[in-house]
């Protein structure tokens, strides 16, 4: 039998204002500005879609997108299976189990921009414990400041510091799921440690870590706080990543039509892209 | 092929699971491990199967020592009393997991799925995955794999427990015949006394980590080495007493006493404990049984073909089980008469004395 009850609404509709205020509201604005040209005192001028043609046929556009496409696959590529490898040679039982897990989500308890100014002094080439260690005590050339590929070495290491764990966490949660009686029919059927990770343990992490590579994707690709507070973009232009290229339109330059067709089109790659990764994945599962 | 343990024995901390073991365990016929819970039938079967480690003692296979072998290298399989399938593999891939892992030619792989398959009738099932099966089907995708694989030796550590009524009985039917010829030392653990019987062979009676008794089932029920075994194959459950022996006499509490024949004659004059089948303890004098036992009825049972009585004789209740339908009235004094003859006599401390 069919209930009719309208009591839902009254729990649905303050989240919904909720939603409104805080996502709906100030995305309409960002609309209304990437379609019109306004030079302050509340003086808008109509321009269509100028702005969005503008952005995608320029060049520095085009460059943040490469740079942010880099990104996320150098630290996807590495964290995942980093990931997945440290989750792998965790404790299953015992004592050592809530101190790694402690351990373990220690670096995410840090607020983002304190990451990005620890990595700052950590890495100083002259005066950071790691700089000074590369440069003076090795001897190997190290400046994040003035070097593109050290800086690039720099964000990337200091996400996989980072964020690694979060994929450790999800795939530990898939793993310690796996009933021991798996195992031991895998070992009585003669199986090696590989095919027990790639028909068993794989298998099983599949949907925490379809999970964690979205959450890593939709974070890195929209990642600002903690390579602006680290390079500032830079040295040169070479970490400006899609994010950081945005607040210098907005902010900086105070191009706000350019700068709300560039958040619009920003918006609509990150979609598209976990929408398709989530479709692949799960499609399996459907049929 | 055959599996023989040398005084095996597992130990966790302080605690001995297994105590000293011995062994020799043949095809040809299922070799029962037949224990309550907790008395280290599946214990043994991880020593066997090498998953848990020994803590002294040795494997051998064919005379060959596997103790320090992997599970891996032994080739052996083991179905649970949990119906253990990878379940994200069709009961196809299921089936040929080992092989696959072995290395075989994908002909041959799908030759003895199949065949496999047909044994277990899940020929119609093969491209389904295990949670679109029932519980029936999924054991026998789990015997499947033990059948295709064809090991050394086949542990099946309570099959059957978690299934329902009629396909147990169904399932426990087919069994020996499925691993018939095989060649495989197919060891077989419940904790159900009739299985033992139903499925023959050899059975190794397990009570507290240790073999109490190994033999050819029938023989174990026919001659049970102490009283554990004794009350192990039976169903209502034997009846015990104390006795006095003295000459050729033998004395049960105040009143009943009896001429003894046979092995129990030669026996020393002291205390013993007699076991006696509740099948031979009649209402009414017949056959041989004729020592008149005289209790309260304090329970009966009628099963169409078969009665029961538990009776209260003030040293202890027996149970009386006789065809056809005795009328008992429940607190009545009533007469039963047991044939001596059947009686098993135990030394105090348990083990057989005639």
């Amino acid at each position: 039998m069919k209930t009719e009850n309208q009591k839902a609404w009254f729990f649905v509709l303050p989240v919904l204002a909720l939603v409104a205020f805080n996502a709906l509201i100030p995305m309409m604005t960002v609309v209304n500005y990437s379609v019109q040209e306004t030079f302050g005192d509340n003086v808008f001028f109509w321009q269509g879609l100028d702005w969005f043609q503008q952005i995608l046929r320029s060049d520095r556009f085009h460059a943040a997108l490469g740079r942010q496409f880099m990104f996320t696959f150098l630290i996807l590529i590495i964290e995942v299976p980093l990931g997945i490898a440290i989750a792998l040679s965790m404790p299953r039982k015992g004592f050592w189990v809530p101190v790694c897990l402690v351990l373990m989500a220690l670096p995410m308890l840090i607020p983002w921009n304190v990451v990005g100014a620890m990595w700052n002094i950590f890495t100083l080439p002259d005066i950071g414990l790691l700089g000074y260690f590369l440069n003076h005590v090795l001897g190997i050339s190290y400046d994040m400041t003035q070097d593109p590929v050290a800086a690039w070495v720099t964000i990337v290491t200091m996400d996989v510091w980072h964020w690694t764990s979060l994929v450790v966490l999800l795939s530990y949660a898939g793993l310690v799921s796996i009933p021991d009686a798996y195992y031991q029919a895998a070992k009585i059927d003669g199986a090696s440690n590989w095919a027990v990770f790639r028909f068993i343990q794989l298998p099983k992490m599949k949907t925490v870590l379809t999970i964690a590579i979205l959450l890593r994707f939709m974070d890195s690709f929209n990642i600002y706080t903690e390579p602006f507070v680290l390079t500032g973009g830079g040295p040169g232009n070479s970490t400006t990543l899609l994010s950081i290229d945005l607040v210098k339109i907005a902010l900086g330059q105070f191009d706000l039509g350019p700068a709300a067709a560039m958040s619009l089109i920003y918006f609509a790659i990150t979609l598209l892209v976990s929408w398709l990764f989530y479709t692949l994945m799960t499609k399996d599962d459907l049929n | 092929m055959a599996l023989e343990l040398k005084g095996v024995t597992k130990r966790v901390g302080a605690i001995q699971h297994i105590k000293e073991t011995s062994l020799l365990l043949e095809p040809g016929h299922f070799n029962v491990l037949l224990g309550a819970t907790g008395s280290g039938k599946t214990s043994l079967i991880k020593l066997m199967a090498g998953l848990d480690p020994m803590a002294s003692g040795q494997v051998l296979m064919d005379g060959e020592d596997v103790s320090r072998l992997s599970t891996q290298k032994r080739n052996i399989s083991l179905v649970h009393q949990f119906f253990i399938n990878y379940p994200h593999m069709t009961v196809f891939e299921n089936i040929a997991s080992p092989l696959k892992v072995a290395g075989m030619a994908k002909s041959e792989i799908e030759g003895r799925v199949e065949e496999a398959a047909a044994i277990l009738q899940l020929k119609p099932m093969l491209h389904r995955r295990p949670h679109e099966l029932s519980g029936g089907q999924q054991q026998r995708c789990a015997l499947a794999r033990a059948i295709a694989k064809e090991s050394r030796a086949v542990f099946l550590d309570e099959p059957l427990a978690n299934l329902d009524y009629k396909l147990r009985e169904e399932l426990r039917d087919q069994l020996p015949e499925l691993f018939a010829g095989r060649g495989a030392v197919v060891v077989y653990a419940t904790s159900e006394p009739e299985e033992a019987l139903l499925l023959g062979g050899k059975t190794a009676l397990m009570r507290d980590g240790r073999v109490t008794q190994f033999g050819p089932t029938a023989e174990i029920y026919r001659n049970p080495g102490n009283v554990d075994a004794a009350r192990v194959f039976s169903d209502p459950p034997i009846n015990t007493a104390e006795i006095t022996k003295q000459g050729s006499m033998a004395r049960l509490g105040a009143g009943v006493t009896w001429e003894l024949s046979g092995a129990a004659v030669g026996l020393a004059d002291g205390t013993y404990t007699i076991a006696i089948r509740p099948h031979h303890v009649l209402p009414v004098a017949k056959n041989g049984a004729h020592v008149q036992l005289s209790g309260q009825v304090q329970v009966t049972e009628l099963s169409g073909s078969e009665s029961s009585a538990h009776f209260d004789m003030g040293s202890g209740s027996w149970v009386s089980l006789a065809h056809g339908v005795h009328p008992y009235q429940v607190g009545e004094l009533h007469d039963f008469y047991m044939d001596p003859a059947q009686a098993y006599f135990f030394a105090p401390d348990g083990s057989r004395a005639a």
